[in-house]
């Protein structure tokens, strides 16, 4: 096996181990805590008033969405980013100038969405 | 026969560095929720704080995590069970993840992975999954709320964070961290022998990467998604006992992690200047606990002293301050790193 893969299979592990950790002790836990099931326990938490309907506040859900699209647009920007930062050195002025037209394109979207005011709260 | 042998024992050596972690994480976790959540955090407010278990309450954390195992199972009515038992353990998976590439020697780092700082931005990113997971499966309003919140939070200081890297990797020319320490070590500025010059030279990024990591931990000054006086306990309202121990356990356990990754790429890691070989190899643990011991005294400080940001203040920070000095930071260590 490869020295790559075998880097990442060390990684599988140690995503396991919590998984198996949590699942254990939960299981063992058993054991020490009590299981008295009531109707009145599992009424969701809402201040002490019986909770009316789990419908979801649509208009947060909207201004969310809005933020999450302009992420994704600066992530993907980053992703990019990171080949050429590796590289600056040997590509030089050249890549120095492509960068900052791509970073500068970017810059108007940022920009137009600000305007727009995504950025702006209500 | 022989390479399956030798297979073998290195899928044991595999296991046993993960379960290792099972020691580390906790350990850790301990010593940042005792020696600042609970010390500091009192002699701040001019109080004693646990004082019973132990010499000056050291055993405190360990009682209340027993304490936790004993308390009764709750899940509240229509809540998805599934995802809300699944959320505090993809918590605690990202924040294990973290730990896998943080180098504590020349040659002491659990797997030296060749994507190093890229993976711990994807791996950190984990954590908004299992809050949302969490405020939606818990079917209470709170919990929703603050999940949203939290969502919008993490990722709108996501970006920053990952800008701030950038500015590391153009000088170090290398994604993996044991090589950032290692381009520190034998650095230097403008042709002067200054090692550890990132302090230096990205001084900007270090300053996005502290309030980035400050919001990415939902720290006081950011911690709207917790905002006890607004909405409970935000995605935790429904959680108790053993799960709700998995969140703060990960909790604590990010902020050390983001602390020992802030201390690699701004501060030096492990590596003390002019030291080699053997002395290095057996102090290179103790100052790389030092300086995140370091980092980790400043994130609570900041959160015992601030108030709390408004969620508007929150994101017009985010967007319209940190990316575009993000980006700026970029472009001008970029020139300078062309131009020299």
């Amino acid at each position: 096996m490869s020295n790559y893969l075998h880097n990442y299979l060390g990684v599988f592990f140690v995503a396991l181990v919590p998984v198996v950790f949590s699942a254990l002790t939960l299981r063992l836990g058993k054991l020490l805590r009590p299981n008295n099931p009531q109707l009145q326990k599992s009424i969701p938490y809402e201040s002490g008033s019986n909770p009316f309907s789990s419908t979801i506040n649509k208009s947060h859900l909207i201004r969310y969405y809005l933020l999450a699209l302009a992420f994704v647009v600066f992530d993907i920007e980053a992703v990019f980013l990171f080949p050429w930062a590796l590289r600056v050195a040997s590509l030089g002025v050249f890549g120095l100038i492509e960068i900052t037209i791509f970073v500068f394109i970017l810059s108007l979207g940022l920009i137009y969405a600000w305007r727009k005011g995504v950025l702006q709260w209500l | 026969m022989i390479s399956i042998a030798v297979l073998g024992e290195g899928y044991l050596f595999l296991i046993g560095k993960a379960i290792l972690l099972l020691i580390v994480i906790p350990a850790f976790s301990m010593l940042i929720g005792y020696s600042f959540l609970l010390k500091m955090m009192s002699h701040m407010q001019d109080r004693l704080g646990p004082m019973e278990a132990g010499p000056h309450g050291i055993f405190q954390l360990l009682a209340d995590g027993l304490k936790f195992l004993q308390k009764e199972d709750l899940m509240p009515n229509g809540s998805d069970r599934f995802i809300f038992k699944a959320a505090p353990i993809v918590m605690l998976v990202s924040t294990f993840l973290l730990y896998v590439v943080i180098p504590i020697g020349p040659h002491m780092v659990l797997e030296n992975l060749h994507t190093g700082i890229f993976y711990v931005l994807g791996v950190s990113s984990i954590s908004v999954i299992a809050i949302l997971m969490a405020g939606w499966a818990s079917s209470n309003q709170y919990s929703l709320l603050g999940a949203l919140r939290a969502g919008g939070q993490l990722i709108a200081y996501e970006i920053p964070l990952v800008l701030s890297v950038v500015g590391v990797i153009i000088e170090s020319g290398t994604l993996s961290l044991q090589g950032i320490v290692k381009a520190q070590a034998n650095g230097n500025l403008f042709g002067l022998p200054i090692r550890n010059q990132y302090l230096i030279s990205q001084f900007i990024g270090f300053f996005i990467f502290l309030i980035s990591a400050q919001a990415e931990l939902a720290q006081t000054p950011f911690d709207m998604p917790l905002a006890e006086t607004e909405i409970v306990a935000g995605y935790m309202t429904e959680y108790s006992g053993f799960r709700f121990l998995l969140f703060y356990l990960s909790e604590t356990a990010t902020a050390f992690a983001l602390s020992a990754i802030a201390s690699t790429l701004f501060l030096g890691g492990w590596a003390v200047p002019f030291i080699h070989g053997t002395l290095a190899q057996v102090i290179g643990p103790f100052v790389l606990l030092a300086k995140t011991m370091l980092i980790a005294f400043l994130i609570f400080w900041f959160r015992f002293s601030l108030p709390r940001f408004r969620e508007d203040q929150l994101q017009a920070f985010a967007w319209k301050f940190l990316i575009p000095l993000g980006l700026v930071n970029i472009l001008i260590t970029a020139i300078f790193k062309v131009a020299l």
